[in-house]
């Protein structure tokens, strides 16, 4: 979990966001560096100007894969043993682990070097790494900061988001034996010293895998700080991870995804490093391992496939984007999520990779769904709508909370006649008398205890608008303007268009 | 041609006098609207709660209201939005799912109808006064309502618009989110609050009302005058100092 080992991490949702909402440190790095995310990738879009329509193509890219998914892995599979790739498929996490630990007994493993991969964060490789003796150093400058601090990413590409430049200056002094100024430059200047050797002493170097290419079974990474090329290059022996889903067809689908991906994640318009990798090293290279292993994981993300609300989950690139653009998220941050993976994305495949959503914390209901996830998303995952079927499932299949439904038997009940809505429309106007005053009610009391402790509630109106309606309707049914002919005929023309349509979908 | 009045429950009890600026508005432009009794409210607060059959109830009540309408014009993005869900509600019924189609198709939000369907930009209204706006998220990334009301805002003499900073992020409101998780919300509004007072313009304007009362109460909890209105309300305030 998130919080520096030894510490309790509490375990609701709730309470976890109430660790990051009293951390003005963490609030404030959070904000600065997702408001720099989300304003990078508005000037990136902008300029590339038919962002909407790549955006379509690559949500068509995704569909398209997903749907063939068996056929495509296939391929991949096919085509990077032909490559000399040992390719082996992973449906659990256990498996995934019991695999790359098997490879590096097989090699005699002492260190590994890894570049940043969520799927291995997902699987906690390095605990069991660590477990035979065997050293894991992540060498990306974010996941390293992580992995000093004993905690887990908080971000999909910014691991340490949370954390502000003089509390990392504090975790690399510590690891350096001397104090290190709180300057960029230097802390990095440590850090890239102190990785280079580690890079030359490892035995296997082990990454994720932002896209794989079926037609050739290649691996794509994009990275901005040239360690997974060094990860990559150097040992001997490599070890990809990917989730099963990381396919793309071809390589001309690969120039749309690298349009979306950095656009999305930074607002760059290609990442400084991006490799393709196609098998080992061949005769004629000049480095790159001998030996590869590529480890295809499912751990859950079948379920995906074939369940009509929640296949498109599995069309994620990971970017990023949504945690940036998520109004939630900027102020709790990533751990408060509970899972490896946060922010909207996390809130649904978290639940979503355990097979019984409702077994899941209450993590479904940190949303305001308000769909700046949708509108970020550069294959438009309707993930404010998953929420939604993800509050549904918990509560069809008995995890309910019993005061909420009881809330909502009578929300039915109330809402389903208007003479009863009526009544109680009039009921709390006697009531609110009690606790009313010039119009406002502060009570901090039962269910508006949270509500009022940051806001005022209007009392109501001594007429609902129904009970003006009568008046109303009577006064205007004298002092009407005609309807301009204009709108009169562009009304006719929608009602028409509505019936040769037949009850389509709408406007909007 | 029928063209009804979606309140929306909020609306009927709580801000009657958003509905009846809005009735009085398209009477000057000449449309009469009509008002079915037998609407409560969109079901909304059930279907984002996961609570489904519960939302049914609550959106036959909606379906049956509007059933022989040409038009329905509610003052909410968020309300009208939930309609637009009705086709996923009812999707193991045929039934009712032919019915909910047909409404999706002639429900429209108050600016939407105003802009797209009557082809009004200029109400006519004059209106001195610095104001901002906070696009509600339903209404302008659900249903794309993103131009209408601007368009309507700077056709009114007087005024200033002044931009709302990070204008497109939620208010905090979230139907039961605000209660369920009442700090994160909290937190939420605050900022958002900040934000109208850095204009410092003395009204707040949008077009949803639970996104307005929640700010709005923000506001008041922390005793600053800035006044919030639903558009519909300003731009009758301004035909009728005209």
């Amino acid at each position: 979990m998130s919080a520096p080992t030894g510490t309790k991490v509490p375990p609701t949702v709730k309470g976890r966001a109430d660790l990051a909402l009293n951390d003005e440190f963490l609030r404030k790095a959070v904000k600065f560096t997702t408001e720099r995310l989300r304003n990078g990738k508005h000037a990136a879009t902008a300029e590339h100007g038919n962002w909407e329509e790549w955006r379509e193509r690559g949500r068509q890219i995704r569909l398209h894969t997903i749907a063939h998914l068996d056929y495509y892995l296939n391929l991949f599979a096919d085509n990077a043993r032909a490559n000399g790739v040992h390719v082996h498929f992973a449906s659990t996490a256990a498996e995934a682990v019991k695999v790359s630990l098997a490879i590096a007994k097989q090699v005699k493993a002492k260190s590994v070097v890894k570049s940043k991969s969520m799927v291995t964060e997902e699987l906690h490789l390095n605990h069991a790494l660590e477990g035979l003796g065997i050293e894991a150093i992540e060498t990306d400058l974010g996941e390293y900061i992580i992995q000093l601090a004993g905690e887990t990413p908080s971000h999909i590409i910014i691991p340490a988001i949370h954390k502000n430049r003089f509390q990392i200056a504090e975790l690399l002094s510590k690891e350096a034996g001397e104090t290190l100024e709180a300057d960029t430059t230097i802390l990095a200047g440590f850090v890239r010293k102190k990785l280079r050797e580690k890079f030359l002493e490892a035995d296997i170097g082990m990454t994720g895998c932002n896209f794989a290419i079926a037609e050739t079974g290649s691996m794509v990474l994009f990275e901005n700080e040239g360690n997974a090329r060094m990860v990559t290059t150097v040992p001997k022996t490599q070890i990809t991870l990917m989730g099963m889903e990381r396919i793309i067809p071809s390589w001309s689908d690969l120039e749309v995804m690298a349009t979306l991906l950095p656009r999305s994640a930074t607002g760059q318009k290609l990442t400084m490093y991006m490799s393709g990798i196609t098998g080992p090293r061949r005769d004629v290279d000049a480095d790159g391992p001998d030996e590869m292993h590529i480890i295809i994981v499912d751990n859950g993300r079948s379920n995906q496939l074939g369940d009509p609300e929640f296949q498109e989950l599995l069309n994620c690139i990971r970017c990023g984007a949504c945690l940036n653009a998520c109004p939630v998220y900027r102020h709790i941050g990533g751990h408060a999520y509970g899972g490896t993976y946060s922010g909207p994305i996390g809130a649904v495949l978290t639940p979503a990779l355990q097979k019984n959503v409702g077994d899941w914390d209450d993590i479904a209901n940190a949303s305001s769904l308000c769909g700046a996830c949708y509108e970020a998303c550069p294959v438009k995952i309707p993930l404010h709508e998953m929420l939604i079927y993800l509050r549904r499932r918990k509560q069809e299949g008995g995890h309910r909370d019993l005061a909420e439904a009881g809330g909502m038997k009578g929300f039915s009940a109330i809402m389903g006649n208007s003479g009863r809505f009526k009544g109680v429309v009039k009921l709390g106007k006697l009531g609110q008398r009690l606790v009313s005053r010039n119009g406002e009610i502060r009570l901090k009391l039962g269910p508006l205890k949270g509500w009022n402790s940051y806001r005022v509630t209007p009392s109501l109106p001594k007429q609902s608008f129904r009970d003006k309606w009568g008046t109303l309707e009577e006064e205007l049914r004298h002092g009407l303007n005609e309807l301009s002919p204009d709108a009169r005929s562009r009304m006719e023309q929608l009602v028409r268009s509505r019936e040769q349509d037949g009850g389509g979908h709408g406007h909007g | 041609m029928k063209v009804s009045l979606f309140i929306t429950c909020l609306s009927d009890a709580m801000y009657p006098r958003v509905g009846e600026a809005m009735v009085r508005l398209l009477a000057k432009c000449g449309v009469r609207l009509d008002f079915p009794t037998v609407q409560t409210c969109c079901g909304q607060p059930a279907f984002n709660s996961g609570y489904w059959k519960e939302a049914r109830e609550s959106a036959k009540t909606i379906l049956d209201a509007f059933e022989d309408s040409d038009f329905v014009i509610s003052p909410s993005g968020s309300c009208t939005g939930m309609i637009h869900h009705y086709p996923k509600l009812f999707e193991n019924d045929p039934v009712m799912l032919a019915r909910a189609n047909k409404l999706q198709q002639k429900s429209y939000e108050f600016t939407q109808f105003l802009v797209q369907v009557l082809g009004v930009k200029d109400v006519g209204a004059v209106y001195p006064h610095k104001v901002t706006y906070h696009p509600s998220c339903h209404g302008s990334r659900l249903l794309g309502i993103k131009e209408e009301p601007l368009e309507l805002m700077r056709h009114v003499k007087g005024m200033e618009l002044v931009p709302l900073p990070f204008a497109e992020d939620c208010c905090g409101f979230g139907g039961t989110f605000a209660v369920k998780m009442a700090d994160i919300s909290g937190a939420m509004v605050t900022e958002k609050a900040d934000h109208v007072l850095e204009t410092e313009a003395e009204v707040l304007v949008g077009l949803d009302l639970a996104c307005l009362m929640n700010i709005a109460g923000n506001l008041r909890y922390r005793n600053e005058p800035v006044k919030v209105m639903h558009l519909a309300e300003l731009l009758y305030e301004g035909v009728k100092q005209a």
